[in-house]
Formats: C-alpha cells, structure tokens, sequence
C-alpha cells in the first residue's frame, strides 16, 4: 500500500522510474555502500499508525497527560516567560508560505527578506541601536558571541558577569566563550541586589575584553548602575554588554543609552509561545560602526534597489564574514536558528506599537507592584532585593516549610508557584523566583496569596 | 496518468508592499493590553516606581498600525514567499525539503503553554515524548543515547567539538586538529574552529569524488582531535571508505562525529554505529519532517556512543520505573554544560516523533528507497535532456540522495551561469539554490527531490529547467535579466551590501544614509 507522505511508493511508478534510469531495483543505486557496513538487523520501532486519525487518538493521549499554563496558574518566568500572544502571531506563524520556507533567494522569497529586515528595523527602535541581526538561537548564544566580538575587536581574554546571571544562560555561555575567554563573576550586593561596584572595579583590568549585565536581571531587579558600570568598562577599554528583556523596553531606557555597545536579549516574550522552553530566539544589536558590524558572524539583511526604479530589494550585507562563506576562517558560525520568531516578533512589536510596548510595561508593573504589597501583607518578604524590579522579583519565605514543600501544595491548588533559588542561590536562604505579567488578573494573584497564607498557616 | 505543465503564465505575489513604518498612522492601535483598573487602583502610578533615570522618555518609534492593516501587510509578505508546501522544493539541496504532514501541527499547538520549569508530573506526556523519540533515533543511528537541546544543525557540530575537547581534556591530552571533508557542511569547519581547533579540509580525488584516504593518513597525528564530516556529502556522493576513516582517525587517538543532518537516502540503510562514528546528528526539520520556518527553530538531534553519554548537555530524559515517571536528570559527571537555555525545541520534538509514528520501520525504509530513486531518475533525466548541464564528477554517476551537478559548459557555451538560471527558475515558480562555498564545483547547482513529490512533479521541475537552458542558447538576454514574474526584479548594485556608507541592515539606517530614498 502506498503511504500518504510518499507518492512514488507506488510500485507502477517505482518501475517505471527504475526502468528509465535502466536498474532493475532500488538496491542497485546503493551500489556505492558496502555490504560490510550496511544495516543488516531491523530497526526496533513501533508498528506505525498507518491513518492520520490514530496518529491523532495516540498524540492526543500522550499530549493529555500534560497540564499547561492555561490549565493552572503560573508563576514562573526564569528565561521563559508567560505572555499573551496575539491571535495575528499565530495567524502569520502558522502560515504555509512562511512554515515551510527555508534558505530561499531574494526573489521568490522577498517576503521572508521584507519581513526579517522589518524584524531588525522594528528591534532596532525597540533597543534605539542602527544595526539588528537575523535572530539567533537564544539569548545566551547571542550573549556568548557578543562576547567573542568583544575578544575579536580589543584581543582581551577575559569577561566579568554578574553573579545574578541566570544559571541556564551561564551554562551557554560558559560553554560558548570557552577556550577564548575566561569568565570571571563579580558580586552582586546583597541589600540591592546589584553589581558590587567596588567588586566590579577589584576585578576588571587591562585584560578585560567586556563587561556583561543583565537588565531586568535574572532575579528581577532593575541594574539601576548600568551607567556606571558601562562607564568603568569603557575607562579600561573594555566594551560594554547588555543583556535585556524586551518586554520591559516600553517603560525602561534601553541599553544603549546608559553606555552598552552591544545589546542582546530573549526574543520569546515578544509573541512566541513558551512550547516547553522551545520558544527562544536571541537577538543582538549594536552601533553602525564598520568595527562592530564585520565582527558579527549572524546573517544581517539589508535593503538594496532593484533594476525596476523605486523597487526594494533585499540581500545579505557583507556575507563573506558569515561561515556559509568562509568556513573555518568566518567570524563564528551561523545555521538554521529561529528565523520565524524574528518574523512573529515583528508581527508583535508592528501590532503594540510605541503605545502598546509602554502598556505591556506599565500592566506587568502594576501586577508586580500588587504582588508585591499582597504577598507582604501575609508577612512574606516580598521582594528580598531593595530595588526596583520588573516582572519577577524574589520572594524569601519563613522556613517553616521549604520553597519545595510550598511548591507541591500550590501544585494541589492548581498553582506552578514560583522557581526555588535554592540550588543556585543558597545564599538566599528559603526563596523562590516569582512572574508577574500581563496575563495575570487581580483574581489570579489574590488566589495565589490566598493558598500561600493557608498553607503557611 | 497526472499532467506535466511547464507554468508559462506564472506569476508570484507582486504585492509592492511598503515597510512596515510607511504604514504608521499616528494614533492607530494594533492591539490593546489589559491595564487592570481593579490592580491600578491598588497600586497607584506604577511608573514611578522606576528612578527617573532608568525611565525610558522617547517612546520607541515603532509604527502605529490597526490590526487589520498589520494582518494584511504580513500576509502579502508571506504571498510573497514560496514555500514548500507551495513550491516542489526539490532545488534546495542538501536542505531536504520534505513534506511537513499538517496533521502534526495540531499537536505542536498542544504543548504551546507549558513552561520548562513546571513540576515534572505536569509534563510527563512531553519527557514520553522526548524519551520515546530518543529510543527511535537510538535505532535508527545505533548511537546510545540522544539530547535534543541543539537548536539547529550548526549548534549540534559546535555541541560535537565541544565534546571532543572535553574528551581530551579530561585524558589530559593535549589535541587541537579536527579534520573535515570540503564536500561536509561550511559549519563543520566553522563550528570546531570556535573551539579553538585547528581545521584541517580533505579534498576529494578529482576523478570519483570521493574523499582521499591518502590525504587522510597524511593529515592525522597526535594532535588529531577528531573528525567531522557528513556522508554522503553535498555531492551525493557516498564515501565507501568511510569505516576505514573512522579507523584511521581512531587509531591515531581521534573521535568521529557524523554530521547526519541529512540522513533521508540512508535510514535503515546504514548507521552510525557500523560505520564507526562515535557521535553524530539529525536535522529533525531535515529528515525527520518538521518545516523549516524560514530558518529556524530546529533541533540538531545529537547522538553518542555510551563511552560519551557523560559528555552530553544537561539534561538528558530519562525513566524511573520505581516512580513510573519520566524525569529530567542533570546528573551527567562529564557534561560540557549547555549549548541552549532549557531543552530543545520542543514542539520540532513532537513533529519527529509523530511523523515516525506514521511511518515506522518499513516506512522509514521506504522513505529513504524513495528518496534514492526519485534522486538518480532526476540525475538521469537531467543527464540525458538539459542541455549545458552535468554532474559534479561525471565519471563517479552513484549518488545518494542529492546532486550537485555543474552549469560549466551552459555558461561557457551561452555565457548565461547557475545564479542567472536560478533567476529565472523563479519565473516558472519554482526555488533553485547554488550551493555551499566555495565553488569548487563550477556554476553549481544542488538538487535534492527527496521522497515527498511525485514523478509528474520531478517532471515538471525537469520541464521547467530544460525550458531556461533552451532559452539560454536561444535567447539568453531573457535569462540574464530575469526574473520577470517573480516578486521583484533583479538587484544589480550589490554596493548596498558591501558599502559601509549606503548598507541599510534597518529602516532608520536606510533614512539616515539615503533619506528613505532608493
């Protein structure tokens, strides 16, 4: 029988290929592969589920045992945040031309070149930075290039982080940057939260080639320092990296005009869902400066005229640094990243707006800011940092019953409580992340102040 | 029997749609947020809350569109795109442009909600999932063990050579050359070179293509930290040597990755495993079905043998047969960290494994037969009836799923080459690709019909290209100037890609240098 997926299963056809090609089997075109070598056993897999409607009654089964955000409340960001997404993104995303296209040229494929150009323009306002890549696989890898272009343009070998940085993205970028760079962490205050200045100024030299902060940072707060920690970076010659989250750009200056020379960050919030953490797509920025720009080893469209007047056209700018070109000499390596969430986060930020980028800001403010006061009201600390914060914040809780123990009773009550700091953040005691945003009513907060004060009695 | 149609009266989508910023109307909305007024009247001026010089004052000059208007403008972009689902994509070789089943999309919007952190018991359908799809490929490849946490296949060979150097590095040797082959992937040059290796690229014996053993003795030494390379390469061709390069490698101390993005000629054919890799990937947005979105996301698969499993990114999935629950476990002693926040792209997860769940053993095999027989009766074809057209090394005709065939001769005969062909391609629409640099081949083109199209269709693209070679000889202006009934038409000043004075990377670029005019 001839399987839905692969027309010239058919046999008649099979022949008649077979015989224009003048072999009398398949078999024979594997010619070139030894027999010593060939798979000779049977792959153990299960029997396939020949109709579309069994496969569908099987995945359905598998996919029920889970339970989402929309089935409980959540309250956990972390690097992977709980956003609304606007039914135009799935819409556009979901679209056959753009699903299934890929590496196509500017021509037959000038809407992916308009739309991924739009992305860099419409982030490049976003971040107020000329120049925005093609987005790359996630925040951390778009930390650990910025990096490397830092080593690139001063020669340095080392990077000073903040100890704040989020446990997932240290790990991807302890990896990446890894034999060129060292990274050395320095303190975070323990009050506010913040980069130790004084630590900052102990640890960075002549042979520190960046300076990386977060801003909102991993545990919530806003790096309220961020001038003069790019301004200590720059006294020493090194260059000034920020990682950011977008959403918060409505409301808090962007990186750039507080000192950063290169801006990066998480595209997910900006329209994409979270798909298990699958929903990243890092994104970098910097100023249009021939030094910064031929040291990026991403895919950077660019505009361009066509014969016809008046006519866009699009292309790729400076595409012999990219490793498509020059292989092991390139700047890095680039490949299939996550092309279409650049595209559905320039559907996001075409639909919000100036306007709406200020009232994602403002409504995740106003979430946090009533958390905050309720969670305090139950006598909880709520937020453990003196500082200001955006969308999470950490909340320390008396050690009763352990961020774990709460966590399974919230589970009970239809709630995912906040992420336990415990294993990352010993030093702040008996804590948990919590995730504020738009999509959390004034009902959903009460009930998750409610089940805290009942199970902490 | 189906038609044959050469699309004579074909056009795209010209929609001569504006950037999105010349749609800005001041004022106008695209979509309104929940400002609570129950919680505003809780927590006052909200704003305030940040010091003053942390306060973002010039709103970002994002356009202000309505809603209609923005879903309008994305959906004549993406007219203005040619899919596969649209396209017989069978021009863009080596990417293995395959029927992505639409049925598997409905899945994909099931786990949209799920957030990595949430306690395991609440995702145990989607660690059945990621186990159940690791035991498949463990099958397929006769690797030991898989993480689905490269995001693509350029992250998976830079997760390979992150492997390699912590597998020396803890036997404390001190190596630093990964060998490649010219005809592997540009990132498997690339991606070991960002780890600090020395590259070294064998080239193929002129006459058969295939990769110099010779070369490879000569290249390997005690500083041989390992190999990686794809086979069959971006020619098609198949290495028959390739155990004895894995055991030349070995016995000089090295390990072997097998850049298996594309594995659609070869499933259930040959492995991993026999041909003595160590470790290697799939593409599941290549063989195993899922689209490609434009570029991305995607998962690079990456497999190894048990002697490596340590090495893997955290976490892997595993099974605990106590609990009866599957579980994440981060507890890998040897691990090179992550090369991704959290664990894949999931929803490209389900796509794979639902579409081996439709297809199974014998399927599987019959994709790959498929695969192999659409690919030489489109070499033949191609062959015999496209004038100016041949093959990379003509003497060596065995390929696997691909070819990479050369436009020499058209282009010395009418002086119309690969990228005018490819042009006009576009006219009859259809995608055609060139091919990776550097241009070893010349006027190369790489054409890859994988298992998903008919014969008609294979036909129709045939039909198409004999059609542009024809015109070639007969009127070759056409050609050279095309496209004509694509979206746009042909970019000639390629100064805007490479002047630092005139490059517009964004719209505010394009108004500062040529005040938003082309």
């Amino acid at each position: 029988m001839s399987h839905p997926y692969i027309p010239n299963s058919v046999e008649r056809v099979k022949r008649e290929m077979l015989s224009y090609i003048g072999v009398s089997s398949i078999e024979e075109l594997y010619a070139s592969i030894p027999e010593e070598i060939r798979f000779k056993g049977r792959m153990n897999l299960p029997e396939p589920l020949r109709s579309e409607y069994e496969l569908y009654r099987h995945m359905r089964e598998i996919l029920s045992k889970n339970v989402s955000c929309e089935d409980y409340l959540c309250f956990k960001g972390g690097g992977t945040w709980p956003h609304y997404v606007p039914a135009i993104c799935d819409e556009i995303a979901g679209r056959a031309e753009f699903l299934t296209a890929y590496a196509g040229d500017p021509y037959e494929d000038h809407g992916r070149w308009q739309a991924l150009f739009e992305f860099e323009s419409l982030m490049a306002e976003l971040v107020d930075m000329d120049v925005v890549t093609v987005p790359i696989y996630s925040w951390g890898h778009a930390a650990g290039t910025a990096m490397r272009m830092a080593h690139r343009i001063n020669g340095r070998r080392e990077v000073l982080i903040p100890r704040t940085i989020s446990p997932e993205r240290f790990l991807v970028v302890n990896n990446y940057v890894d034999p060129a760079l060292k990274l050395i962490k320095v303190d975070y205050d323990k009050e506010r939260g913040m980069m130790d200045i004084e630590d900052l100024k102990r640890k960075i030299s002549r042979e520190t080639a960046a300076v990386y902060f977060e801003n909102p940072s991993y545990l919530g707060f806003i790096e309220t320092g961020g001038k003069e920690i790019c301004e200590i970076a720059h006294e020493m010659g090194a260059i000034c990296i920020v990682g950011v989250d977008p959403s918060s750009l409505g409301v808090l200056e962007p990186p750039s005009h507080y000192g950063a020379d290169i801006t990066v960050g998480d595209l997910q919030p900006l329209g994409i869902h979270m798909n298990f953490g699958g929903g990243l797509g890092g994104f970098l920025a910097t100023r249009d400066e021939e030094e910064f720009v031929r040291e990026i080893p991403y895919r950077i469209f660019g505009l361009a005229k066509t014969v016809k007047e008046g006519e866009y056209g699009f292309g790729d700018v400076l595409f012999e640094r990219t490793s498509f070109e020059k292989r092991e000499k390139a700047k890095e390596f680039v490949g299939t990243a996550a092309a279409s969430h650049g595209i559905i986060a320039a559907v996001y930020l075409s639909l919000l707006g100036p306007k709406g980028m200020r009232e994602l800001g403002e409504a995740i403010l106003q979430r946090s800011a009533y958390a905050m006061k309720a969670l305090s009201s139950i006598g909880l600390k709520a937020p453990k940092f003196k500082a200001p914060h955006f969308k999470e914040f950490v909340v320390e809780f008396p050690g009763r019953k352990s961020v774990e123990e709460i966590n399974k009773e919230l589970l009970k009550e239809g709630i995912f409580g906040g992420i336990d700091l415990r294993k990352h953040f010993p030093e702040l005691g008996n804590s948990a992340l919590y995730c504020f945003t738009e999509v959390h009513t004034k009902e959903d907060i009460d009930r998750l102040v409610d089940a805290l004060r009942r199970i902490l009695g | 029997m189906g038609v044959v149609k050469v699309r004579r009266g074909f056009h795209e989508a010209r929609w001569e749609e504006p950037i999105i910023f010349e749609l800005s109307n001041e004022g106008e909305r695209g979509i309104l947020i929940p400002l609570d007024d129950k919680i505003r009247r809780e927590v006052g001026d909200v704003l305030s809350s940040i010091p003053e010089h942390m306060r973002r004052k010039d709103p970002p000059k994002l356009p202000e569109v309505s809603q209609m208007r923005v879903l309008k403008h994305y959906l004549r972009l993406s007219q203005e795109t040619l899919g596969a689902d649209l396209n017989i994509d069978i021009g863009q070789g080596t990417c293995t442009m395959k029927y992505s089943p639409k049925v598997n999309e409905r899945f994909v919007a099931m786990v949209r909600e799920l957030h990595p952190y949430q306690d395991e018991e609440t995702v145990q359908g989607a660690l059945e999932i990621m186990y159940k799809l690791d035991l498949f490929l463990r099958e397929i490849s006769g690797l030991d063990r898989f993480s689905f946490q490269p995001g693509g296949g350029s992250q998976a060979i830079f997760a390979m050579a992150s492997i390699i150097r912590a597998y020396h590095k803890k036997r404390g040797e001190e190596r630093d050359e990964i060998i490649t082959t010219i005809f592997s992937h540009p990132s498997d040059a690339a991606a070991p070179a960002v780890k600090g290796f020395k590259v070294i690229t064998i080239y193929p014996d002129p006459e058969t293509g295939i990769p110099d053993v010779e070369a490879l003795k000569a290249a390997v030494s005690k500083r041989t930290a390992g190999m990686i390379v794809a086979n069959p390469e971006d020619t098609g061709i198949f290495n028959p040597r390739i155990k004895e390069f894995c055991d030349i490698v070995h016995e000089a101390g090295g390990l072997c990755g097998y850049d298996q993005a594309n594995a659609n000629g070869i499933m259930g054919i040959v492995r991993a495993k026999e041909c003595g890799f160590d470790m290697g990937f799939f593409n599941l947005h290549k063989t195993f079905s899922s689209p490609h979105g434009c570029g991305g996301p995607a998962v690079g698969a990456l497999g190894v043998r048990r002697e490596l499993e340590n090495f893997l990114p955290v976490p892997v999935v595993d099974y605990d047969p106590e609990r009866k629950a599957y579980y994440l476990n981060y507890d890998l002693p040897d691990t090179i960290g992550k090369v991704r926040e959290f664990y894949g792209v999931f929803p490209v997860v389900v796509r794979a494994y639902a579409w081996i769940m439709a297809l199974g053993e014998e399927g599987l095999k019959e994709v790959a037969r498929v695969a192999v027989l659409n690919n030489n009766y489109v070499m033949h074809r191609i062959l015999r009836e496209v004038r100016g057209a041949d093959i990379s090394y003509p003497a060596n005709k065995r390929r696997i799923e691909q070819v990479r065939y050369s436009l020499k001769k058209l282009k010395d005969e009418t002086g119309v080459g690969a990228e005018d062909v490819i042009r006009r391609m576009a006219d009859f629409g259809f995608h055609l690709w060139t091919s990776h640099h550097p241009w070893i081949i010349p006027e190369p083109l790489t054409i890859e019909p994988t298992e998903s199209y008919s014969k008609e269709e294979l036909d129709e693209y045939i039909e198409a290209l004999k059609e542009v070679v024809g015109e070639a000889y007969e009127e070759p202006e056409t050609v050279i100037n095309a496209p004509h009934r694509s979206v746009i038409h042909k970019i000639e000043d390629n100064s805007w890609f490479s002047d630092p004075k005139k490059w517009s990377i964004t719209w505010r670029l394009f108004l500062k240098k040529h005040g938003g005019k082309l």
